[in-house]
């Protein structure tokens, strides 16, 4: 069935949503299952816009959960089609059951999350307990701080998790409504240019291939599963990081845009950093630029790629820092916070002498103020000019009532 | 089957049903397929049966309504002559009895461990009353 092209502007003023939608157009999904929620409905609603306007020739699944959106989204990509799909919060929680499965079956979906917080207290806003919430399930995470690159990072994830080498499904988080629902200008890629970076789906073990008949997600017990899960283990920590390393690359000889696994901003001679995911990484940048004026040696980090987590990389990035805010946007439950975990784990039994403190912050779409992160960085030089870390490692920013700190 | 190294297998949670490409499976009866070791066609699956159909071709009218409503394939037609139950693969679920129209039944379920002869020797007659 034909289908028509889009003729874009060179920058479009879309939000996160629309150029997630847009990026998946332009790769030419063969299946979407979807089923909406916000924050991330935009975007199968614009890819169903689309749809209707004869700009896709795939299909698009309604379904009845989030659960069948994934489980419909496994079958297709068992059966040998470019797959895809978006969602948020409570409905990735109905999801996890199925994330699983498309991993351990090394099926290479591309999955649009739109960070929100986890009911209870319901809560559309965002902060990235859902992010978290699937953070060992077998997937390769991307973060994305602005539409730009909400948009970028979709080719991207096609290119990496549909290598025959790879075939480990993709996510490509973006905060709720800061990013999903805020437009900005977006450098756009012409139709023919994306699907030419991310290429003709190629099938490898499919369904449709009636030569070659194959059972999908079979059982196995304690003398099989091991080693499934030790070889989707090794193929994250040893072939992942590679491929998305060349997948930058390519894309940056495209686009002339540069993604990093670590991305640094005024990390050269910094003494002091925050470590972040998300707008929060922006909002920092911003505070950073206006400290640097005066002479501050401050800097951020921001994690675009999660999972695999780039240890190396953040170890190499940190390693001579003098103190280090990890920022986790996720009720930590019970411990410290992910970033302070991953963080400490990069440099545990390394001669940094880091003094590392952790900070729990925005749940629920509280908003971190530009005085909030003055007030980190004051902190973080208070800690570096005593040669220690004078408060606990686990401090609460924005939040009513008596001061929390643990740990 | 050998236990191989976790580098050593396709990845994905993945089994090949036959040895190389097949061609015309409809048209190749089950003992000609090429199955690959993988495939339950050659491993017992109904060790934990309970209950046993017991066929008896005495009252057997070949309709096929047993070989049809089979939620395992486990009903033996050849040249649409009903032979017999592959008892390798069979649940003993019941349904080929419950659908069998011939009266008495040419489907019985017995305890597993049932004499088969025995309990052919001891059919039911035909109900008259039905």
């Amino acid at each position: 069935m034909a289908f028509d092209k889009m003729e874009l502007r060179d920058i479009e003023v879309w939000d996160g949503n629309h150029a997630a939608a847009q990026a998946l157009r332009q790769c030419q999904v063969d299946v979407i299952c979807a089923y909406p929620i916000t924050p991330s409905t935009p975007i199968v609603e614009g890819y169903a816009q689309f749809k209707a306007d004869n700009y896709i020739e795939g299909e698009y699944v309604l379904v009845e959960s989030e659960h069948a959106a994934m489980s419909g989204c496994i079958g297709a990509s068992a059966a040998g089609g470019r797959v895809a799909t978006a969602t948020s919060s409570q409905g990735l929680a109905l999801m996890v059951e199925t994330l699983y499965q498309a991993a351990g079956m090394r099926l290479p979906i591309i999955l649009n999350i739109v960070n929100r917080a986890l009911a209870a207290p319901l809560n559309v806003n965002g902060d990235h307990s859902d992010m978290y919430l699937c953070r060992d399930s077998g997937w390769i995470q991307f973060d994305a701080f602005s539409p730009q690159e909400a948009y970028d990072l979709n080719m991207i994830a096609f290119r990496v998790s549909e290598d025959h080498d790879v075939r480990i499904p993709s996510i490509i988080n973006q905060d709720g409504f800061l990013t999903s629902h805020t437009a900005q200008g977006v450098h756009t890629i012409t139709d023919d240019v994306v699907y030419n970076f991310v290429g003709t789906f190629k099938p490898m073990n499919d369904m449709l291939d009636f030569e070659h008949p194959v059972t999908h997600g079979v059982q196995t017990e304690e003398d099989w599963h091991f080693e499934h899960k030790a070889r989707q283990h090794n193929d994250m920590m040893t072939v992942v990081p590679d491929k998305i390393e060349n997948a930058f690359s390519d894309f940056e000889k495209l686009t002339g845009r540069k993604y990093n696994k670590v991305e640094c901003y005024d990390m050269d001679g910094a003494d002091i950093a925050i470590v972040c995911m998300g707008t929060s990484v922006e909002t920092v940048r911003e505070v950073v630029s206006e400290m640097r004026k005066d002479g501050l040696k401050v800097g951020v980090v921001g994690l675009r790629v999660v999972r695999p987590f780039p240890f190396a990389e953040i170890g190499d990035t940190l390693k001579d820092i003098k103190a280090v805010a990890a920022l986790d946007r996720s009720a930590p439950g019970g411990a410290a916070g992910m970033l302070f975990n991953e963080i400490s784990g990069s440099l545990f039994n390394t001669d940094s002498k880091m003094l590392l403190s952790g900070f729990i912050y925005g749940l629920g779409g509280r908003d971190l103020t530009k005085a909030n992160i003055r007030d980190l960085y004051k902190e973080l030089q208070a800690n570096v000019d005593a040669g220690k870390v004078l408060t606990k490692q686990q401090q609460f920013i924005g939040v009513r009532g008596p001061k929390l700190a643990y740990l | 089957m050998e236990y191989k190294g976790w580098d050593e297998f396709e990845i994905g949670a993945m089994l090949r049903s036959f040895d190389g490409a097949i061609d015309d499976i409809a048209g190749t009866a089950q003992a000609d397929r090429k199955y690959s070791e993988n495939n339950s066609y050659k491993a017992s699956v109904a060790d934990w049966r309970v209950l046993k159909p017991v066929f008896n071709k005495d009252y057997c009218i070949d309709c096929q309504f047993c070989w049809i409503f089979c939620p395992d394939v486990s009903i033996i037609a050849r040249d649409k002559k009903m032979i017999g139950i592959d008892m390798d693969h069979c649940k003993g679920c019941g349904i080929c009895v419950e659908v069998c129209p011939t009266n008495p039944k040419s489907l019985l379920m017995f305890l597993d461990h049932a004499d088969s002869e025995a309990e052919l020797a001891a059919w039911p007659e035909k109900d008259e009353e039905e």
